[in-house]
């Protein structure tokens, strides 16, 4: 290979790089180009939609920011815990016989489509979870999380647990890739130190996955703030500023909303919904940002540097 | 068995590309003039009410025994969407629980190349409040419209509430607390019920007929499916939902006048032949004024009306022809039974005097020109 | 995959230079487990809550106090750290197995049930009610379709751009391209659905439904995914590899090609594999775009296709025998993503280098 054709292939991964770019600018574009009519609307004009119970767009977009971050927020926080011990599990503490294959199932999993978490959160988690919804209100009650319970379990609990299952596998996946990467020096070195398996984890392990697991959070993030159809299908939305994690008709997430207004919509109350995903493209770029400070505080640990 | 064992030879012969799953058999249908439907040939396609979904379903399959050369298709996009579809063109019709609206008319004008929207009410179907109550073994538990609305307002919260245990004497209701569940999509059902509730319920439903539900902090379930799936979970749940879906689940007889009426196809055909026309009805826009605070003895007057809009005008013949051979078909004497089977959408046939109107209707489509 | 063996650190301490504290014997943890299991058991008996989740949700808690007390008490705080974070790690790999598991459980059950041949290999022209005719073939293959061409779009553009990232990406742009990769990895599916929806309708009119609508969709939400996951294995490749290959005198294309994509290959099918994974199941986006048909379409460019995951909702939605067929279309899926996890697998073994690390 000459030169010239070296110098070729840079240009066309550059290329590759700029349609990047050039494809993230047209989404913003046309999400933009058909928010502006709702963006722009006179308020009496959007009143006249039937769901649009707000005095402005801000406020009838505000509670559903709210539902989505709650929604994904708790999802993650049951999720990256479990997801980063499996992976662990799968890397570091499973007998290599059993590694392969559950990481194997793991992988399988990331691929059932959400219609399918939904349909198994509504059939059969809602009435698993029942009866330790109906414990926690009644012992734990005098918090107001878990006050006021009311069966069946189409609360926002139950959709941020499916969407922690949903996110599970795609997390799982990628920090095991990762766990899996640490350079084999670092690990010897440690168990030559005298380093316990958990020391050896702590040391070596973790330092070197860090940014990975993060990048693996985000991406489990990303699914569980713009997943439609499984919280479509188990809860009860409402549009409240809420903290009653059992209660039913409290929250409802952006793109569930979105799914469930666009059959009937038409005109402006579809410019209404596309702006709504527009604030919620916002809050994924917002995310990522912080996302990214992080990970770049960590980045001397890769192998191209 | 044998269908069975001749579809899995079929699937052999033709497993390089697949097989339909049914063979189409041409069949003299009664019903449909077989003159008119002789030049019926080439696809149309329809989108528009979920509702519609499932009757519409049996009439395209059927169709084809009578019009064998003719495909349709529909996608149930919704109401909105199947309106905005027709009148940009996208569709040849367009099925919607709500008649259009004035400007939609106005639009529709340009769209059908100067004529005007066609609205034919081809699908009624009952709603029925439903509810899960195993213990009660009452065929149907009598409701007023009153009771429905403090129930779905949440004024009553048990089920041995006295205003419910006075309306059905004799019937052992449980000490359990009442769950109402709603749609949480927009949909013509809520506005049907909700329109119900405002027309005879009076002071006990203080909100505004809505296709959203105008109460916050319920349990409610995404379509159909969603809400039926809730109240067959939960014991003590009522919901309210198309009349065909109730499966074993309880449904109310209504109130009207002084008897309580159980949801039937007959009983819903009855309020829609008792009801007046819209104001701006005509001989080609059939827009039922539902009459729903009727006494008609034998009526069941929570009903949903889904119309099948179509241009009078069409650009080509060939579209002409289609969607007048596909709409007879619809509105035949055959095409409503096949709706009306309780496991293709249980809705309720249309009355010889409606369709003798909606025919009249159907054969005013012309071509442009 | 290189899947590393976990090394084990050896149980039996040396002796001399580090002196050791003595260690648990080796019945230690069978006993440890045996013994909280019978007395939770004994507890819950008496306390008249005797279920087999009980059971085991309190043997796991009293075995991880007791094992931790009693290493604690013998071997001190490292060991003991080490142990309880053994019991944590596992209990939580339980703890996530049990909805993987039943979800897993519920759809082979559900599903088995309706998948036969003819099942497979029948459309649903004609079917309506509660016939129990019909099937998956032209959702199969619209499914296939759709995720080819989005893989076809979105491979190419996502090896690229890893590639210019990892190698040739300096200063502002290629900070601008990563951070706009992370972004995009945050881009929800349905928003990618009105993308590509609002792009094809005004291009083509309103009414204009394609597979290629749903393709692009997907690829949108796929590219990221490829980008990410191969620019992860790309860096992993170790610097002195490319050195190594510099000092011979090789170009630095041909470096890429020759030494840096043949190390990570294995990584990089993963990867792919995992994106096309991430959008085979996406439901809304195709909802949004490609809608739903009753008979094969084989034109990606032209008409409405029937798709797996669209096919399994709308059937849901109808109720009845439909939510059998539901069943069917998700097992279905799951299959056809472990046909093509397995042939991953098999190309990555051969294209893996031959020395392990």
């Amino acid at each position: 290979m000459n030169l010239l054709a070296a110098r070729w292939f840079e240009f066309v991964a550059t290329g590759a790089g700029i349609i990047i770019l050039v494809i993230l600018a047209a989404v913003a574009a046309f999400l933009i180009w058909e928010a502006t009519p709702a963006l722009t609307a006179d308020i009496s004009e959007l009143q006249k939609i039937s769901w649009f119970n707000a005095d402005s767009f801000l406020a009838f977009v505000a509670p559903l920011i709210f539902g989505t971050l709650l929604a994904s927020l708790l999802a993650l926080l049951v999720a990256v815990p479990l997801a980063v011990s499996i992976a662990l599990f799968i890397s570091h503490y499973a007998p290599r016989k059993f590694a392969g294959p559950l990481g194997y199932v793991i992988d399988l999993l990331a691929a059932i489509p959400s219609v399918v978490y939904g349909l198994w959160g509504a059939l059969w988690l809602a009435p698993v979870i029942d009866p330790v919804f109906r414990w926690l209100t009644s012992f734990l009650g005098f918090i107001p999380l878990f006050a006021d319970y009311q069966p069946p379990a189409k609360n926002i609990m139950t959709a941020s647990l499916v969407l922690a299952v949903m996110i599970l596998p795609i997390i799982t996946a990628v920090s095991r890739e990762v766990f899996l990467q640490t350079p084999r020096l670092h690990e010897e070195a440690a168990l030559a130190l005298g380093a316990t398996r958990w020391e050896l984890v702590r040391m070596a392990v973790f330092p070197f996955g860090r940014s990975g697991v993060i990048s693996a959070a985000m991406l489990g993030l990303g699914r569980a703030l713009g997943e439609t159809m499984a919280v479509l299908m188990i809860l009860s939305p409402g549009t409240l500023f809420s903290f009653f994690l059992l209660k039913p008709g409290q929250h409802q997430t952006i793109a569930a909303n979105i799914a469930s207004k666009f059959p009937e919509a038409s005109g402006v109350s579809v410019s209404v919904l596309i702006a709504t995903g527009l604030a919620l493209f916002v809050i994924t770029l917002l995310v990522n940002m912080a996302a990214r400070w992080i990970v770049s505080r960590r980045s001397d640990f890769s192998g191209a540097n | 068995m044998a269908s069975g064992a001749v579809a899995g030879v079929l699937a052999l012969t033709l497993s390089a590309c697949g097989a339909d799953a049914t063979e189409t058999t041409p069949a003299a249908t009664g019903g449909s003039d077989n003159t008119e439907t002789a030049a019926a040939s080439g696809a149309i396609a329809g989108a528009g009410a979920s509702s519609q979904e499932k009757a519409m379903g049996g009439w395209i399959a059927t169709a084809t025994s009578a019009l064998p050369d003719l495909t349709v298709t529909y996608e149930a996009v919704g109401s909105g969407g199947g309106r905005e579809q027709f009148l940009g063109g996208g569709v040849q019709f367009a099925g919607t629980d709500a008649a259009l609206k004035p400007e939609e008319k106005e639009a529709a004008v340009e769209r059908c190349y100067g004529g005007e929207a066609v609205q034919l009410p081809l699908y009624i179907s009952p709603i029925a409040v439903v509810y899960n109550l195993p213990s009660v073994d009452a065929a149907n538990l009598n409701m007023s419209a009153e009771t429905i609305a403090k129930i779905f307002n949440g004024d009553i919260t048990k089920w041995n509430d006295d205003a419910i245990a006075a309306e059905n004497e004799g019937v052992d209701l449980p000490d359990l607390d009442i769950i109402p569940v709603n749609r949480s999509d927009e949909s013509g059902t809520t506005e049907n019920f909700t329109e119900y509730l405002v027309d005879v319920a009076g002071d006990a439903w203080p909100h505004e007929a809505s296709g959203d539900w105008p109460r916050s902090g319920t349990q409610s379930g995404n379509g159909t499916s969603g809400v039926i799936d809730t109240v067959t979970q939960t014991e003590g749940a009522i919901t309210y939902a198309d009349a065909s879906r109730a499966g074993s689940l309880g449904t109310a007889a209504l109130k009207v006048g002084e008897e309580y009426v159980p949801f039937s196809a007959e009983a819903a055909a009855a309020v829609v032949d008792a009801s007046p026309r819209a104001e701006d009805a005509s001989a080609t826009n059939i827009v039922v004024e539902l009459d729903r605070a009727t006494t008609a003895s034998g009526a069941y007057p929570m009903v949903l009306i889904s119309y099948s809009v179509a241009c009078s005008v069409y650009e080509t013949e060939a579209d002409a022809n289609n969607v007048k051979a596909f709409l007879t078909y619809v509105a035949s004497e055959a095409g409503q039974a096949v709706a009306a089977e309780a496991d293709v959408a249980g809705s309720a046939p249309i009355s010889a005097a409606l369709r003798s109107e909606v025919q009249a209707a159907i054969d005013s489509i012309s071509v442009a020109g | 995959m290189a899947a590393t063996t976990p090394l084990e650190p050896s149980l039996a301490a040396p002796s001399g230079l580090l002196a050791s504290r003595p260690r648990l014997p080796r019945w230690a943890v069978p006993s440890t487990i045996g013994f909280s299991f019978a007395l939770s058991a004994v507890v819950l008996f008496l306390a008249d809550s005797l279920t087999i989740p009980a059971v085991v949700a309190l043997t796991v808690v009293l075995y991880a106090v007791a094992i931790s007390v009693w290493s604690l008490r013998v071997e001190g705080t490292r060991y003991a750290a080490d142990r309880t974070a053994t019991t944590v790690v596992t209990a939580a790999f339980g703890i996530a197995l049990i909805p993987l598991i039943s979800l897993l459980w519920t759809v082979l059950q559900n599903g088995a049930r309706v998948i036969n041949f003819t099942f497979l290999n029948t459309n649903m022209v004609g079917v309506y009610g509660e016939m129990t005719e019909g099937g998956i073939y032209h959702a199969i293959w619209g499914t296939i379709l759709i995720t080819l061409a989005a893989t076809a779009i979105s491979v190419p553009i996502g090896i690229l751009t890893a590639i210019y990232l990892v190698e040739y990406g300096r200063g502002a742009l290629a900070r601008g391209v990563t951070f706009f990769v992370d972004v995009m990895t945050g881009i929800p599916s349905i928003v990618a659905g009105l993308f590509a929806f609002s792009l094809f309708t005004l291009l083509f009119g309103p009414a204009f439904r394609a597979g290629i609508m749903g393709a692009t969709a997907l690829a949108v939400l796929m590219t990221p995914v490829v980008i990410r996951s191969v620019e992860e294995m790309l860096r992993l490749v170790p610097n002195e590899l490319r050195e190594a290959s510099y000092a011979l005198g090789v170009s630095k294309a041909r470096t890429i090609f020759k030494v840096v994509l043949r190390t990570a290959i294995g990584g990089i099918v993963t990867g792919v594999m995992l994106a096309i994974a991430r959008v085979i199941g996406e439901t809304a986006p195709l909802l949004l775009t490609v809608g739903l048909a009753a008979d094969m379409n084989w034109d990606l460019f032209e008409g409405r296709m029937a798709t797996l995951p669209v096919f399994a909702y709308r059937q849901y939605q109808q109720g009845g025998i439909g939510v059998d067929r539901a069943w069917g279309a998700a097992l279905t899926l799951i299959a056809i993503v472990m046909l093509l996890n397995i042939i991953a697998r098999l190309i990555a073994k051969y294209y893996a280098p031959k020395a392990s690390r």
